[in-house]
């Protein structure tokens, strides 16, 4: 008997609140001034999607692969590994996540980025978040500046400004693409509630954001075309 | 169940505490409490130190060196234990930096666990636990929660028996698997047995820690702060006056003495991430020890709060 469910998720926790944060701040001055180019590629991204030019659904798969390579390899697999051993078994999902991304947007009928309406305003508010929230919620959490998560190099904006940029696209195998992401903020959500933090929230309710946005777009292609 | 004038002095002889009368009593006011491992009567300082989540703070060279000011903290004050497990993150190599800063304290008693499912790779996972300490051998491993423990207490005793690890023994913590943990006390050659126990946690007070005296069994106890709950829900009030009798001045200490003062308990092993905490806990094993009046009055202080 071993009384699993006497266990709360605090009991699980293997680190402390300070010992999390501070591996933004180490990440930050380690990649420094990679984080401003990562950051930048998102916003890059965002230009892509208004402008359509020729391949940009090639060029935003190429572009969030290479992020979740970096993401995964210098925080998941370096960093958050040597404070929580489960991430060693999570690392190796961000590098499948931007095999993925490398396959499904560069096959001929790939990516392309053209949903507007419901999942356009879904898609733009993820990725504001990702891009412009994340990096100043030390603001809102008294934590440090040198604390902030930014796009590309922290997980949970990366996740989230990659699925506020999948609810944008149309392809063949997106589906693919949303597991890793949804399931990564799941598991940030649930480490942040754990730790107290009211960040967790935001990494759940891309989730909600997400799931509303699919359900939406289905009802909508089961509907009958409107001919008037 | 109270504890008994006759087994507290009773216990105190098992336990080689010695020094404890059935009145309140003084230790020699420079050296913490020692109280002696039943099984060699090899005398240990009766507040160790933990490091789950406290010590796991990855490759933060920064905050590992502030986990070895902790630990030259805890040996300047005379403690020995410091109790550890691969399930702890970063927690081995952290110690293993602190202690090779230290010069590596000759006073360390290793704790260390095997926590793995496949009792094959016990071994394997025991020796890399041991690398990251840098020390020549462990002082304890411990089956860490019971977890496959049939395999792996036959590794244990093969090592013991070879002189690669001088005690063995098994943990649980919270009060889980009591009934299989006292089942495996009855049977097993322990030379130690890890569990929690506090002030509010008392049950093991019931068979577990009589039982550990009886076959001569080491207690470790562990999260005696309930993870420092406890402590933040006492600290709503004042520690009493009257705990000044035993030397009490915190509620830490308040804690600590209700634990180290039961006569079948070995070593108290709270974590901590601050200097000052370490003083305090290892202070509390020196001066006077409540005796079993005394033992009585903090508990039923504690429920009325
Ligand atoms: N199954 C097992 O084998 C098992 C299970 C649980 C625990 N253990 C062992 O037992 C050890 C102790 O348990 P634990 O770490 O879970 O919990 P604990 O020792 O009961 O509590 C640790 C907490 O108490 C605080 N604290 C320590 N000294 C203090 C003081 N003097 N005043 C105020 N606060 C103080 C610490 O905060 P600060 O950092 O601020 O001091 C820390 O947050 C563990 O580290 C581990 O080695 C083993």
């Amino acid at each position: 008997m071993a009384q699993w469910w006497s266990y709360r998720p605090a009991d699980l926790l293997l680190f402390s609140p300070r010992v999390y944060w501070r591996m933004f701040e180490l990440q930050n001055a380690q990649m420094w001034p990679l984080a401003l180019l990562t950051l930048s590629a998102g916003f890059a991204m965002v230009f892509l999607v208004i402008w359509r030019p020729k391949d940009h659904g090639r060029w935003i798969a190429i572009i969030l692969a290479l992020l979740w390579a970096i993401v995964g390899y210098s925080f998941v697999w370096n960093r958050y590994a040597t404070i929580n051993w489960a991430m060693a078994y999570v690392a190796p999902m961000f590098a499948l996540q931007s095999i993925l991304l490398l396959i499904v947007g560069i096959a001929s009928d790939g990516l392309v980025f053209t949903q507007r309406g419901f999942a356009g305003w879904s898609g733009l508010v993820l990725i504001a978040s990702a891009l412009l929230l994340y990096p100043v919620l030390p603001v809102f959490s008294g934590t440090p500046w040198r604390q902030m998560q930014l796009f590309g190099m922290a997980p949970d904006p990366t996740a989230i400004g990659t699925l506020g940029l999948l609810v944008l696209a149309r392809g063949r195998y997106l589906a693919l693409l949303f597991p890793i992401p949804v399931l990564w903020c799941f598991i940030t959500g649930l480490t942040l509630s754990a730790m107290g933090s009211g960040q967790a929230w935001l990494a759940l309710a891309a989730v909600a954001v997400v799931l509303t946005t699919g359900v939406r777009l289905a009802l909508l292609r089961r509907s009958p075309p409107n001919t008037g | 169940m109270r504890i008994g004038r006759r087994m507290f002095l009773e216990g105190a002889l098992i336990a080689g505490a010695g020094v404890i009368s059935p009145s309140l009593t003084t230790a020699q006011p420079s050296k913490p409490l020692a109280r002696q491992i039943p099984s060699s009567r090899e005398a240990i300082a009766a507040v160790g130190l933990g490091s789950w989540i406290t010590f796991n703070v990855g490759d933060d060279t920064a905050l590992m060196d502030e986990c070895a000011q902790v630990m030259a903290a805890f040996f300047a004050a005379g403690g020995h234990m410091i109790d550890c497990s691969p399930m702890y993150g970063s927690s081995q190599p952290v110690i293993g930096y602190g202690l090779e800063k230290l010069g590596h304290p000759k006073s360390l008693f290793s704790a260390d666990k095997v926590w793995t499912s496949s009792g094959a790779s016990g071994p394997e996972q025991i020796e890399r636990s041991r690398r990251y300490w840098g020390v020549p051998r462990f002082d304890l491993v411990q089956v860490h929660n019971l977890l496959s423990w049939e395999a792996h207490l036959k590794t244990l005793i093969d090592m013991r028996t070879a002189g690669q690890v001088r005690y063995i023994g098994v943990t649980t913590s919270d009060g889980r698997r009591h009934d299989l943990l006292e089942q495996i006390m009855r049977t097993q050659p322990l030379d130690f047995v890890q569990l929690s126990y506090n002030v509010v946690d008392r049950e093991p007070e019931q068979r577990l820690l009589p039982l550990a005296a009886e076959r001569g069994i080491a207690v470790i106890v562990n999260r005696p702060f309930q993870q420092g709950r406890l402590i933040r829900r006492l600290a709503r009030d004042d520690v009493p006056e009257w705990a000044a009798e035993i030397g009490a001045s915190t509620w830490a200490q308040f804690i600590l003495k209700y634990i180290v003062s039961h006569p079948a308990v070995t070593v108290a092993i709270p974590a901590t991430t601050s200097v000052d905490h370490v003083r305090e806990n290892v202070d509390a094993a020196r001066g006077v020890m409540p005796d079993p009046a005394m033992r009585t009055r903090m508990v039923s202080y504690v429920q009325d709060l």
